[in-house]
């Protein structure tokens, strides 16, 4: 059904030039380049050979995508996911025109549009009722189009009261909300979602997915939806798209595609070792490794519901700091945070922390979350905010299958948390 | 919820008959640009509203520095040139009249380039999230520098008012003039605009240019003073044709016409709007990597 198919892509590939010895991205500056020119000049007067090396070293290619093929069918809901800088945002960039492919070839049927950053396009001093055409024109409506829709758009946005006031002086939640609210409604045969829905309150979150349900299923308009809440990319879509480093990993129903991504995720999680390029911070400490166990655990049984769970997290300090605070946040397989502490509202602060190696422990006692696989997020800063060390979703645990509720089946189906349940009955007297 | 899922009308809905099949390759020349830009001809008129309504929204010094700046550079101009170095004005129409007339063009010319060089990065979140020719981006910024120009008119019928030289018949030609002054400006403005995105440092050479070019154009003095055989080459700056155009239609006639020097102008104006256009064209596919 040829006729149907509204985006195909054909051994799509986009290339990034890196270069080594220019410490910023993307743009130079006319002194660099005079100055480049110049020193090649001088180079290749001496040696021809050299000057070729030596511009080699200095540009790199980087590809972020390569070979994608992908077929979109008309009102079809597509879920792409995959980590940070795995090409994700690339490849929407290439299919709403704002950067052009390196290789391959795209055919798009129909208008496209893209669901845009909170408020990109808002000015400040403008009235909501003007940034609404503004917004509007810059997303490829007409005036015509945006008067018909007006008042449906300020009615979902629920601005009515606030339209000739500047935007400035909008809570972030109307910003928000208005901002979605233009997109959403608009025509286009495709529509592209990138993130936006991580803002907003949550029952306006829940309208927004309702809405776009709606695009999908009344309007037969294309969706593709970029998202790391698994939560909600399974909700919206039917088909998923795991992009790994730049390629297509696994393609299929959504619900299999975010299941096998959940347990990759998790293998490269598991050794006990930050990575890297997981952690942020300005290097005064050093997150080393990390374990995570059941304190009173005598027979080697794996981690479960119920117990008491002892984050135990190795650190070099390079100078000594005074005065800390930690925190800890714990997620789920599907990006829903579970919890988050931190020693500054516990008002328990660290001691001072000499130079050397130490170990923080965190200890939660038994833990309410279902079996499952997880992840946690870890941190060191100053009282002020100012981040010692961060290890964003970088350590993982598994919570072990064990027999709760009468069964040892228990999943994401029965809710995130464990609880001690009774039930009764009691005849009432009338 | 129920009543956020109406159904569309399915004249709401675009044909699918007319539906066009885009095609992205690398590489590959749009070849449907100026029709796009024709699609988005609203987007056009709506950024340049946008602008306009801040600029003048902002603040009240927004009016005020409209009417300020071509007063005070009336006056220093007319000192510096008719009292110091005493220059001719053309003939009996009054130095300061000469000068406002030669310094409308010019203030258009300068604020376009002034705002159009650094509009794309200041509208980098547009270009890194939505694709539309960016071509409209730097020409949107028109609009701001024709309504300081009527600002600028005003000012200068009242100071005619004042001196009492009145222009003639040839003011119906202005029109005419205005939209080559703004033509003479985009040409130059949008070459400097694609620089800008790629070299960033660029934005500091453009106020340089632009006194440079203050003092090079016949702006504080008539364009008769410059040696006849040079005059020709002088000519060849495309500002000087149009203040000269501006001066003959404003001051009725006081200053002649000089035909082949307009032409080359003329010519100018054309080469510089070519390579303005085409540098951008070629440039813009990759402005959203730059930025």
């Amino acid at each position: 059904m040829r006729g149907d198919v509204v985006i195909r892509a054909q051994s799509l590939g986009k290339r990034y030039l890196i270069s080594h010895d220019v410490q910023r991205e993307g743009y130079t500056t006319l002194r660099e380049s005079i100055a480049r020119k110049l020193k090649r000049l001088a180079r290749s007067g001496a040696n021809d050979r050299r000057a070729t090396m030596s511009r080699g070293q200095e540009v790199e290619e980087f590809w972020a995508l390569k070979e994608i093929n992908l077929e979109i069918n008309r009102g079809e809901v597509v879920g792409i996911i995959g980590r940070n800088g795995a090409g994700k945002s690339t490849l929407l960039k290439i299919l709403s025109r704002i950067t052009e492919p390196s290789e391959g070839r795209v055919e798009i049927t129909g208008r496209v549009a893209s669901l845009l950053e909170v408020g990109t396009g808002f000015h400040p001093e403008l009235t909501g009722r003007e940034n609404i055409y503004v917004n509007g024109a810059i997303l490829g409506m007409t005036r015509a189009e945006v008067r018909r829709k007006f008042d449906e758009i300020v009615a979902f946005a629920d601005v009515e009261r606030f339209l000739d006031t500047p935007v400035k002086r909008y809570s972030s939640g109307m910003h928000v909300r208005l901002a979605f609210s233009v997109a959403a409604h608009m025509e286009p045969e495709i529509l592209i979602v990138d993130e936006v829905l991580a803002v907003g309150d949550a029952e306006f979150q829940k309208k927004c997915m309702g809405k776009l349900r709606g695009v999908a299923k009344t309007e037969g308009r294309s969706i593709l939806f970029v998202s790391h809440n698994m939560v909600a990319i399974k909700q919206l879509c039917r088909r998923g798209v795991w992009l790994q480093n730049g390629k297509i990993q696994d393609t299929g129903l959504i619900d299999e595609v975010v299941e096998s991504y959940a347990a990759s995720v998790h293998d490269n999680l598991k050794t006990g070792d930050f990575s890297r390029s997981a952690v942020t911070g300005d290097g005064q400490v050093e997150l080393v490794s990390y374990s995570v166990s059941n304190p009173n655990n005598k027979n080697y049984l794996p981690l479960a519901t119920k117990d008491d769970m002892l984050f135990r997290v190795n650190l070099r300090i390079r100078e000594e700091i005074r005065q800390s605070a930690c925190g800890i946040s714990i997620f789920n397989e599907f990006g829903v945070l579970m919890t988050s502490i931190n020693t500054v509202e516990l008002g328990t602060p660290l001691p001072p922390l000499p130079a050397g190696n130490a170990t923080v422990c965190v200890r939660i006692r038994k833990t309410a979350f279902l079996p499952g696989l997880y992840t946690a997020s870890f941190w060191v800063m100053n009282p002020q905010g100012h981040i010692y060390a961060m290890a964003e979703n970088s350590i993982a645990f598994e919570l072990a299958q064990t027999a709760l509720y009468g069964t040892s089946q228990v999943d994401h189906r029965w809710g995130c948390v464990y609880s001690e349940v009774e039930f009764s009955v009691a005849p009432t007297t009338t | 919820m129920g009543h956020l899922m109406i159904p569309v009308t399915r004249k709401d809905q675009p044909s699918r008959t007319t539906e066009r099949v885009l095609i992205l390759e690398p590489g590959r020349a749009e070849r449907h640009y100026w029709r796009d830009l024709w699609t988005y001809r609203e987007l056009f008129a709506i950024l340049a509203w946008r602008d306009l309504a801040v600029r003048y929204k902002q603040t009240a010094i927004g009016v005020a520095w409209a009417v300020i700046r071509p007063i005070l550079s009336m006056l220093i101009f007319t000192v510096l040139f008719s009292r110091v170095a005493r220059l001719p004005s053309v003939g009996h129409a009054p130095y300061a009249v000469m000068v406002l007339a030669g310094m409308l063009p010019w203030f258009l010319f300068s604020t376009i380039l002034n705002d159009a060089s650094i509009s794309l990065v200041t509208n980098s979140n547009l270009i890194s999230k939505v694709y539309f020719p960016r071509l409209i981006v730097p020409s949107a910024t028109i609009l701001v520098a024709v309504a300081d120009f009527a600002i600028t008119f005003a000012l200068l019928l009242l100071i005619m008012a004042w001196y009492r030289f009145f222009s003639d018949w040839r003011l119906i030609f202005l029109p005419c003039f205005l939209l080559l002054a703004i033509l003479a400006s985009l040409g130059p403005a949008l070459y400097i605009t694609a620089l800008n995105v790629k070299y960033r440092d660029f934005r500091y050479i453009v106020p340089f240019i632009l006194q440079f070019g203050l003092y090079v154009s016949p702006v504080g003095f008539s364009s008769t003073v410059v040696p006849a055989k040079w005059r020709l080459l002088y000519s060849l700056n495309p500002v000087v044709g149009v203040i000269d155009g501006f001066r003959w239609c404003l001051l009725r006639g006081e200053s002649e016409f000089y035909l082949p020097g307009f032409f080359l102008s003329l010519c100018a104006v054309v080469v510089w709007l070519w390579l303005g256009t085409s540098y951008f064209r070629k440039t813009e596919r990759t402005f959203a990597d730059l930025l």
